[in-house]
């Protein structure tokens, strides 16, 4: 044996056990940070069908997506044009409300019902609620008022309500997610 | 460590002597709270506070392990079996009501504990370790409180864990997935209560492997004292058996008739009612407020509201209110005053008061609406706040004319070093 050039033995020994000892540690940490992930059941259940038709112009209903509050709201035309009225660039999150809508489905607003400040669920989705100043949602815990497109108007939120991934699988039913 | 003069354990029992051979055990406890550990002869009542906060975690741990017993972490029955706890379990209620108001008390204790070290400098050398692994303790506590409170699955449980798990997606990139990994879903569920309770669990018994390592660093330079002038002779020390262990004795006994009165009287004064609302993802009370041992914190978080050049007024709100508890971590080294003792620096006492003040006043906004004029003052109180630990104290200690310290323990308590008596050597 080649004792005393180059690699030796117990050097060799040592070196691979530690390594294997490392990627055997590497090997068990990535299971159990990954098993905290949402599981296979919650992501299944991350999608989900809307009958719309019996929402009113003017009327929005409140649905669960991903176990959150998601807003479908009619909007009137007096409500549209007051979305398209607002210059975007004064926005907080500029968007406009084509932006935030499907074509040809303008009246059509569907977000999510979560304040983008701390995640409460903002008011104006269900009858005799409280609209805000904008007209739109008003979220109690820390004053947010978005408009009638949903936007970030006033209040310590930093972004629009989030439109969901959506789409319409046929006049009167809409998927989410 | 100890000092030279410290009692040495010497078993007379032919089975102590046998087991002192063979795992001495009693040897470890005599020296460290027994006759063997010699503690400065000054001490005041803060001093009682560490044996204290060791006697809630004590009684939260018993507690939690019966609570246990009959809680299951399901989001259909958790709130149920919490109620069916306190109303059909025998005893269930002393032990429901223990816990949850023996949280509130084990924070009161905590807080006198490290202003207690804030006011006598308890964290400057050679206890720079004692008070590091004393954050820790502080940090897991908070952790743990949080977790603990989500469990009975009311609309404060839910809807703080929402607000609390919130604040992670304020990361930026990877705040979302960090905050969906961490609850397990897109929002808190049964995965969620799960693993909280599984951690609520688990890290009673972290902390109490950190405490054994706070009294350990504790025991190398002894117990600081109320003159912040260390140990010089056996006539400074009485040992801790039986003279700290009798007024410990009688500090725990205080302590537990404020306990009854609590739990007995007032078991829901530091509650909130809409805790007794089951959870609902679809409604958010009107107020959201965390337990009141974190206003202070929570009051910091709230403050920011206007972004900060590129990082969010979110993102600010969730670092600044970490940064609030990892400041003390650089205390030690803030404050350079070789004084230790608030008593001898009357400049230093001053701010330590209006450190005092500030904290109430931030505890207060933390607790109030998030509506003007508590947002103002909150960020006014913020400000001061991190002023206090990173401007004040440095500056003082740089300027400040200490008064004149005595020159010994024995000094300061008798006026004269040569009237001490030692104190007589108890029977192991």
């Amino acid at each position: 044996m080649a004792e005393t050039e180059g690699v030796r033995r117990r050097d060799f020994i040592n070196i691979a056990a530690v390594s294997a000892a490392g990627v055997a540690g590497v090997g068990i940490v990535i299971p159990l940070i990954s098993q905290m992930s949402a599981s296979a059941d919650v992501l299944a259940a991350s999608s989900t069908e809307i009958d719309i038709s019996a929402i009113q112009p003017g009327q929005a209903i409140k649905a669960i997506f991903r176990k959150q509050p998601v807003f479908v709201r009619n909007l009137t035309p007096k409500e549209i044009e007051e979305a398209d009225a607002v210059d975007t660039a004064s926005l907080r999150d500029p968007q406009t409300l084509a932006e935030r809508t499907k074509e040809g489905k303008e009246n059509w607003l569907i977000t999510m019902g979560v304040c983008t400040h701390l995640g409460c669920v903002p008011l104006g989705a269900g009858e005799g609620e409280i609209k805000g100043e904008f007209g739109g949602y008003f979220c109690p815990c820390h004053g947010s008022s978005y408009d009638t497109a949903a936007r970030i108007r006033k209040g310590p939120a930093p972004k629009n309500l989030e439109v969901p991934e959506y789409a319409f699988t046929s006049d009167t039913v809409v998927q989410i997610g | 460590m100890s000092f030279p003069w410290a009692n040495e354990y010497k078993p007379s029992h032919p089975f102590m002597q046998w087991m002192d051979e063979r795992l001495p055990l009693p040897r470890l406890v005599y020296n460290s709270v027994g006759g063997g550990y010699p503690v400065p002869r000054n001490l005041n009542y803060f001093w009682n506070f560490g044996f204290l906060a060791l006697i809630c975690l004590t009684m939260q741990i018993v507690t939690g392990i019966v609570m246990a017993m009959h809680y299951a972490a399901n989001t259909a029955v958790a709130f149920d079996t919490i109620e069916m706890t306190v109303r059909d379990v025998n005893w269930g209620w002393l032990m429901r009501y223990m816990h949850a108001n023996g949280a509130s008390a084990f924070f009161v204790v905590i807080y006198i504990h490290i202003f207690r070290g804030f006011f006598y400098g308890s964290y400057k050398a050679p206890r720079e370790m004692v008070w590091l692994l004393g954050v820790v303790i502080f940090l897991l506590m908070m952790a743990t409180a949080f977790m603990g409170y989500v469990l009975p699955w009311g609309q404060m449980s839910f809807w703080g864990a929402k607000v609390i798990t919130g604040l992670f997606g304020a990361i930026p990139f990877v705040g979302e997935p960090l905050q969906q990994w961490l609850l397990g879903g897109f929002a808190p569920d049964n995965a969620a209560l799960n693993r909280f309770f599984s951690l609520h669990y688990l890290l009673p018994f972290v902390i109490v492997g950190v405490v054994v390592l706070h009294i350990w660093a504790l025991h190398i330079p002894g117990s600081s004292n109320p003159t912040g002038v260390e140990v010089k002779t056996e006539s400074d020390t009485v040992p801790f058996y039986p003279y700290y262990i009798a007024k410990d004795g009688w500090a725990v006994g205080a302590f537990l008739f404020l306990m009854a009165v609590a739990v007995f009287y007032f078991p829901n004064a530091l509650g909130h009612p809409d805790n007794y609302i089951p959870a609902n993802p679809m409604s958010t009370p009107a107020h959201i407020v965390p337990e009141w041992y974190f206003w202070p914190f929570y009051a910091i978080l709230r403050a920011f509201t206007q972004d900060f050049f590129f990082i969010p007024a979110k993102l600010m709100g969730v670092l600044a209110m970490f940064g609030a508890i990892l400041v003390w971590f650089f205390l030690p080294w803030l404050d350079k005053s070789p004084v230790r003792s608030g008593a001898y620096r009357p400049l230093y006492r001053k701010f330590f008061w209006l450190l005092v003040v500030d904290m109430l006043v931030l505890f207060y906004c933390g607790g109030a609406a998030a509506a003007e004029p508590y947002v103002m003052i909150s960020q006014l109180a913020a400000l001061y706040y991190f002023a206090h630990f990173l401007i004040i104290v440095p500056i003082i200690s740089a300027i400040e004319k200490p008064l004149p310290l005595p020159y010994s323990i024995t000094e300061a308590v008798l006026g004269d070093d040569d009237a001490a008596q030692l104190a007589p050597v108890a029977n192991a």
